[in-house]
This record gives C-alpha cells, sequence and structure tokens, in this order.
C-alpha cells in the first residue's frame, strides 16, 4: 500500500518526520483528511489546532498541535509548515491548563490564545 | 634587584589568571559554535519548505500582486536592520557589521534617501546610543541564541513598517546587515534587501521537477496573505542563526588569540624575572667575594 511521506516542521526543529497512512488537518474551513493519492493542496492551517498522523508501521497515532502556518500535499509527500508546533507527548499539561485559564481570564475577542491552548490539551489526549 | 623580581612574579600571577579566564571564554564558544550550527541546520528544513511552496504559488500565479512585493519609489526612507551581538570578546566582530552598516547608510543618503536604524543587539544598541543617533527600533537579550519568537517580533515590525508611508513613519525598503558563517575560520558581513521581496524567475533548464498544480484551501491570496510573513520570519531567522554562529566563531577566535598572546607574554616576564634574580644572585656573590678579598687582604697583614 502507497504510504504518505510526512514532515511536520517549525522553524527551530522538525517536529515530526516519517511514512504515514493517514493525515488529519484543520484548515479555517474545515478538517481534511489525506490519504496517498490525494491531490496537490497547499491549504492554511487554522490557527491553534491539531494535526493527527496515523504512522504507516501502525504504532500509536501521532497528535500536534499547530499555530499558526500551512500545509502542501504534492505526489504523496506531506509537509505542514507550523510557527509552532508541538507534539502531544510533549505538552505540559499543568501549564497548558494555566495558559487555558489566562486566556479565558484575559477573554476579549482575541481567541487565538485560548484556541492554542485548548489545542495543546487535546493533543495531549486530555480534555480540556 | 628583589624588588624587580617581586614585581614581575606580580605580573606573571596576573597575566595567568586573564589566560584562565580568555581560555575559558575560548572553550565556551567553541562548544556554542556547534550549538548554533546544530540550529541552523534545524531550521533549514522549514526554510526549504517555504520556499518550495511559495515557489509553486508565484509559478501558478502569473501576474501575481501584494504589497509585501510591490517597490515603493516614493517612499524615500530606507530601513537598515543591523544584527550585533549582545556581549563584548569577540574581536573585530561587532565593528565589522557596524562600519558595514554606516557604509550602507551613507550609500542611502547618497540616493537622497533617508536611512532608519533598527537594532538588534546590545553592542550597536550602545554605539548608536553613545553617538547620539537615532534608531527607530531595537532588540536585545537573544544574540547568542535565537529564538523563532524573537525573529518573528523583528519581521512582524519591519513588514508593519513597510507597509505604512513616509508620513507615518514607514520605510520603502528594507536592508538587513549580518554576518554570515562561511567557516570556523571565515565570517563574513552580508548585506541583503529583504524586503520587497524579489522573485527571480529560474531558468528552466528541464531538469528540475514541475511542480504540481496545487488547489488552494481557501484560496491563493489566502495562501500568500500568510506565507509571506512567514518567509519573511524565516529569512530573519536564518539571519539571526548565521550571526549567532559567526559571533561564537569570532568570540572563540578572539579568546584564542587572548590565549596565546597571554602564555607568550608570561614566557616573556618569566624570563626577565629568571634573568633579574639570576644578576641579583650573581652581584651578591661578587659582593660576597669582594667583601671575603678586602677582608683577607686586611686581615692578614
Amino acid at each position: 500500500m502507497a504510504t504518505l511521506k510526512v514532515g511536520l516542521v517549525s522553524p527551530e526543529r522538525e517536529v515530526w518526520s516519517g511514512e504515514a497512512k493517514l493525515v488529519v488537518a484543520q484548515t479555517i474551513e474545515g478538517q481534511l483528511g489525506i490519504l496517498p493519492g490525494h491531490a496537490p493542496v497547499l491549504g492554511v492551517l487554522l490557527d491553534g489546532s491539531v494535526v493527527t498522523i496515523e504512522p504507516a508501521d501502525g504504532s500509536e497515532k501521532v497528535h500536534a498541535m499547530v499555530g499558526s502556518g500551512f500545509f502542501s500535499i504534492a505526489g504523496d509527500e506531506v509537509s505542514v509548515l507550523a510557527e509552532q508546533a508541538e507534539l502531544g507527548a510533549e505538552v505540559d499539561v499543568d501549564e497548558a491548563r494555566q495558559a487555558l485559564a489566562d486566556a479565558l481570564a484575559a477573554g476579549g475577542p482575541d481567541t487565538t490564545a485560548e484556541r492554542r491552548a485548548r489545542a495543546r490539551l487535546t493533543a495531549a489526549g486530555v480534555a480540556a | 634587584m628583589p624588588a624587580q623580581v617581586r614585581e614581575l612574579r606580580q605580573r606573571i600571577r596576573s597575566v595567568k589568571s586573564t589566560a584562565k579566564i580568555t581560555r575559558a571564554q575560548e572553550m565556551i564558544a567553541t562548544s556554542r559554535i556547534v550549538k548554533a550550527q546544530h540550529a541552523v541546520a534545524a531550521s533549514k528544513p522549514y526554510a526549504d519548505q517555504i520556499v518550495a511552496a511559495l515557489s509553486a504559488l508565484v509559478s501558478h500565479n502569473v501576474g501575481i500582486d501584494h504589497p509585501l512585493l510591490r517597490e515603493q519609489p516614493e517612499d524615500l526612507r530606507s530601513a537598515i536592520v543591523v544584527v550585533s551581538s549582545d556581549r563584548g570578546f569577540c574581536g573585530g566582530y561587532n565593528a565589522n557589521v557596524i562600519r558595514e552598516a554606516e557604509a550602507l547608510a551613507q550609500r542611502i543618503r547618497e540616493q537622497g534617501r533617508e536611512p532608519v536604524l533598527y537594532l538588534v543587539g546590545n553592542k550597536a544598541l550602545t554605539w548608536y546610543k553613545f553617538r547620539d543617533r537615532e534608531y527607530a527600533e531595537s532588540w536585545t537579550g537573544f544574540s547568542d541564541r535565537p529564538d523563532f519568537a524573537s525573529a518573528e517580533r523583528i519581521g512582524r515590525r519591519v513588514a508593519a513598517d513597510f507597509l505604512k508611508s513616509d508620513a507615518e513613519g514607514g520605510v520603502g525598503e528594507i536592508h538587513v546587515v549580518y554576518t554570515e558563517f562561511v567557516s570556523m575560520l571565515t565570517q563574513e558581513v552580508q548585506v541583503r534587501r529583504l524586503i520587497p521581496l524579489e522573485i527571480t524567475e529560474r531558468e528552466d533548464d528541464g531538469s528540475g521537477p514541475v511542480p504540481p498544480a496545487y488547489e488552494f484551501e481557501p484560496s491563493a491570496k489566502d495562501a500568500l496573505d500568510l506565507m509571506l510573513p512567514n518567509y519573511i520570519e524565516s529569512r530573519i531567522f536564518h539571519m539571526l542563526l548565521q550571526s549567532a554562529a559567526s559571533e561564537h566563531a569570532a568570540r572563540r577566535r578572539a579568546m584564542k588569540s587572548a590565549t596565546d598572546n597571554a602564555n607568550d607574554l608570561i614566557g616573556v616576564y618569566t624570563r626577565l624575572m629568571n634573568q633579574a634574580r639570576q644578576a641579583a644572585i650573581t652581584q651578591e656573590i661578587s659582593e660576597i667575594v669582594g667583601g671575603a678579598d678586602a677582608l683577607a687582604d686586611s686581615g692578614g697583614e
């Protein structure tokens, strides 16, 4: 079976790379599931969303929080570029909870901080 | 003369402690160069990908138009971003950057434009402050270990100023003066124009892969709106990382020659001290011999 070559990169490092069966990313307009053989797409990521990668070797799904960025799909190669990217396993849950509480307390119309904090908690696998 | 010997001994002690400090600085810098090079390597995938995506975007949209790509000949102010270090002890590193920045400012003035300075790093900041020169903005505190958030702050500010007109305090073009890390021994000061971005048509020899016909989600314009600032920030991040690596390399070299000089000085002083001590001993012996002779001459009779 064909697989996707996936690279999840932030400016500071390569967060995750490898072969995958399925990648799910969220654009401003909605979720997008990517399987091998997908048409070339260049999409804008929703700031503060979760990208899910299902590795080809059958190991556990990888969840990652992404901030502002985009993804490109071309010939079974998926690159996710985000200015902020963090794997669910790396999230400091207490710190993310605190960030969410701060964002909620600050209120205001800018919900990016709140969305990011929620995405971090979702990626870490705990309920926000 | 014992006084001279003591003085030399003191001097040797002081040079030795200086050598210890410079030696330690040299070793710290050496280890940080490796780290800085790793950081440069780690930032490469992102930079490559963004260039690839951007060129795919541009090649599919003939007649692409974006404020960040437009020349602004009516704006007569030019921004110079000077990337220097926060700390000294790095030889000519900062002097080279500032000299190049001043030369660029001179060239800009000769074109009838007005240079506006954006300073990165404490050394550039104090240089301009000391001379009571004006600057638009300064950032300090991350020169030896730049993070992307700093690059983002700088990128946002200069891009925002570029989009303003002269009257609002904006600028018409943005240059960056930074130091490129060529090798451990060579670092070159570079002057680059960052904005407006130039789209260069690459010679298509047919060998490269044809970029796929992308669909855009939600639209090509949105993608470009997001990608151009990201690209600028990634360029700035690259320049900061290069400068950081260069700073450590320059510091290592400066500290190495300082240590070498200190060791040479210790050798010279040690020889002088031995000479002085030997001279004192010789003199004492000849005095004793002379004294004994005199005594024998007088007491023998």
